[in-house]
């Protein structure tokens, strides 16, 4: 099959209300066949109330939406047949066994037991939880439990595999377990929805992003498109002490394309780093520490917004 | 990973299929494998406390007493009067506990359900699953209860093996409604406030002593109340005869099913799909 431009997901001035406060307020957006797309953005910006409307169990408020060419209003339980959902926080079944979380599972999408069998094994082995088949799931780690979640949501063979934060939580070690999984399936070509608020996690996985922050699309692209929209190829970071930075930065303001002030640091944006940190010790400063990095999507949420991502 | 692509069968199609797709047998299934790692003293607990009723109420203070009458006005012994009222206490009972704090549990703190409709079951398939489990755990109390009575010789009409039916009915109108309540709690103390109605409703709905004891205004009242319907339905198949009360009490507890589905459907869509 060669038909990659395939819309899977469409949506249009999709809103969530709740009461009278907006949580989603008329975002735009598509996901094609194969692709990889990400919400990112900071807490409370919107993204699991995304998801939600998309794994078709929370209705919009309004504007439209189109999954796999239905309408989750219509038809929720036809469309959530082909998805595959990893929610933000683990709701496996503690009273059943590691293995039987897979096949009771596929037994609710009405698959039969005999390709369910062979599934969840492979899927084990997939999640690496082979040895812990029989186990109760209370006794598994977090990075486990998410690799269960995952493989669980795999059972149906989706078409679309949201998840929610799939990384938060875990030990750096369980979160590059984890995206190699998800890596892995990216290349067997299943469509992913991420969301995020972790910058490295977003360039790490997504093919194309949305910024998101309180409720509304900031912007779009992949990862390098809008770093080398929204910011410069690097980034000098001072610290000169917290009482002293404002009054450096007066000084230093006409160096680099821009300049951003933190509580902790001035950020200096430049295509070349080490010439903005000669021209502020040739001006006689001194910063009590300095270095230069290349611009992540940290920046360019920090351009958007004025803030961090993570507080 | 395997090569064979899913192949999903059709599912049901007809009224309310946006919250029903026929999957309900899979929820109870799941029950069955939580069965299997649950504790064997709880679930059996069930059989046995309406025996232990029989046998102290039944055997030790039927001895003092005599002149209970059937529902003809027929004399019969003290232990075959209680033991289908108990029977049906105990169906209401079984169906009641699993229906409110098994479910309050999955649903407050397990997150069982999201999971369940996160996949293309409907809240209908969550709801009928768990009500028709707890009918499967009824039928085997139940069961078990009747065999008792029939070796103590306390089923006296040829009618009585219909006990266990109608103890299937009386303990879906229970967990129908159970889970509704349920549905609508927010926490452990209203939970509480369930076991202050259900004890009383035990002792009260003749369960122990004919309805006559009260006077006219208190047997109205407790005609009212949805265990006493239950108990009657059971006096007149185990003692006999049958009449077209048992048809009344049958409408009542289909008013009960009903009325919990409606609610408990709507409840779990407002919880969770909306
Ligand atoms: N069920 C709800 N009722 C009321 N407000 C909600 C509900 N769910 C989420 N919100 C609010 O909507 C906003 C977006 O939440 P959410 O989508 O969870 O954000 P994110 O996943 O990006 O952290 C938050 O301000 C949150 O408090
Ligand atoms: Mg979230």
């Amino acid at each position: 099959m060669n038909n990659n431009d395939e819309i899977m997901i469409r949506a249009e001035a999709l809103t969530k209300k709740y009461g009278e406060f907006t949580a989603v307020d008329g975002i735009n957006f598509s996901v094609k066949k194969g692709e990889s797309f990400g919400l990112l953005g900071p807490n409370g910006a919107g993204k699991s109330t995304t998801m939600r409307m998309i794994a078709a169990v929370s209705k919009r408020s309004g504007g439209e939406l189109t999954i796999l060419g239905k309408d989750p209003d219509r038809d929720g339980p036809d469309i959530r047949a082909h998805l595959g959902v990893v929610p933000q926080t683990d709701n496996l079944d503690t009273e059943i066994k590691v293995k039987d979380n897979l096949y009771v599972y596929g037994r609710y999408f009405g698959l039969p037991g005999k390709f369910l069998r062979e599934k969840s094994r492979d899927l084990l082995e997939f999640a690496q939880l082979t040895e812990k088949a029989d186990a109760k799931v209370d006794t598994l780690s977090g990075g486990m439990k998410r690799r269960l979640t995952i493989a669980r949501a795999l059972i149906n063979e989706p078409d679309i595999l949201l998840l929610d934060e799939p990384t938060t939580g875990l030990d750096p070690q369980a979160r590059h377990i984890l995206w190699d999984r998800l890596f892995r399936l990216k290349e067997e070509g299943v469509t992913q929805v991420i969301t995020t608020h972790y910058m490295d996690e977003a360039e790490q996985l997504c093919d194309r992003l949305i910024v998101i922050d309180q409720g509304k699309i900031m912007a779009e692209g992949s990862p390098a498109e809008l770093i080398q929209r929204y910011s410069s190829r690097e980034v000098a970071e001072l610290r000169f002490g917290s009482d002293r930075n404002a009054t450096a930065a007066d000084k230093l303001a006409d160096l680099g394309d821009r300049m951003e002030i933190l509580p902790d640091r001035i950020l200096i944006y430049a295509d070349n780093g080490e010439a903005v940190l000669e021209a502020v010790a040739s001006r006689g400063f001194k910063p009590l520490t300095s270095l230069v990095r290349r611009s992540s999507l940290e920046d360019v949420f920090l351009r958007l917004t004025g803030r961090s991502l993570v507080e | 990973m395997s090569e064979a692509k899913r192949n999903i069968p059709p599912r049901y199609r007809g009224p309310f299929s946006h919250i029903f797709s026929g999957r309900a047998h899979t929820v109870v299934l799941r029950s069955l494998y939580a069965l299997k790692t649950s504790a064997w003293y709880i679930v059996l607990s069930g059989f046995f406390e309406p025996l232990f009723y029989l046998l102290a109420f039944g055997l030790g203070v039927g001895k003092l007493i005599d002149g209970v009458t059937g529902p003809a006005g027929q004399p019969i012994a003290y232990a075959a009067f209680i033991a289908p009222a108990l029977l049906a206490t105990s169906a209401m009972n079984g169906a009641f506990y699993d229906s409110t704090w098994n479910v309050y549990f999955k649903m407050r703190f397990a997150r069982l359900y999201e999971g369940m409709l996160a996949t293309s079951l409907g809240p209908m398939d969550v709801a009928l699953g768990e009500i028709v489990y707890a009918l499967l755990r009824g039928l085997v109390y139940s069961t078990g209860f009747l065999i008792v009575m029939y070796a103590m010789g306390l089923v006296l009409s040829p009618w009585g093996f219909l006990a266990v039916p109608a103890a299937l009915v009386i303990a879906f109108g229970f967990s129908a409604c159970g889970m509704a309540v349920t549905s609508y709690l927010k926490n452990f103390q209203e939970m509480d406030w369930l076991n202050f109605v259900m004890l009383p409703m035990f002792l009260f709905s003749a369960t122990l002593y004919p309805i006559t004891v009260y006077p006219p205004a208190i047997q109205l009242l407790v005609k009212a109340l949805p265990l006493w319907h239950g108990v009657e339905l059971i006096r007149h198949l185990t003692i006999g005869p049958p009449g077209m009360a048992v048809l009344g009490h049958l409408a009542y507890y289909a008013v009960m099913i009903a009325v919990g589905l409606t609610f408990t459907t709507r409840r779990l869509t407002k919880l969770f799909m909306s």
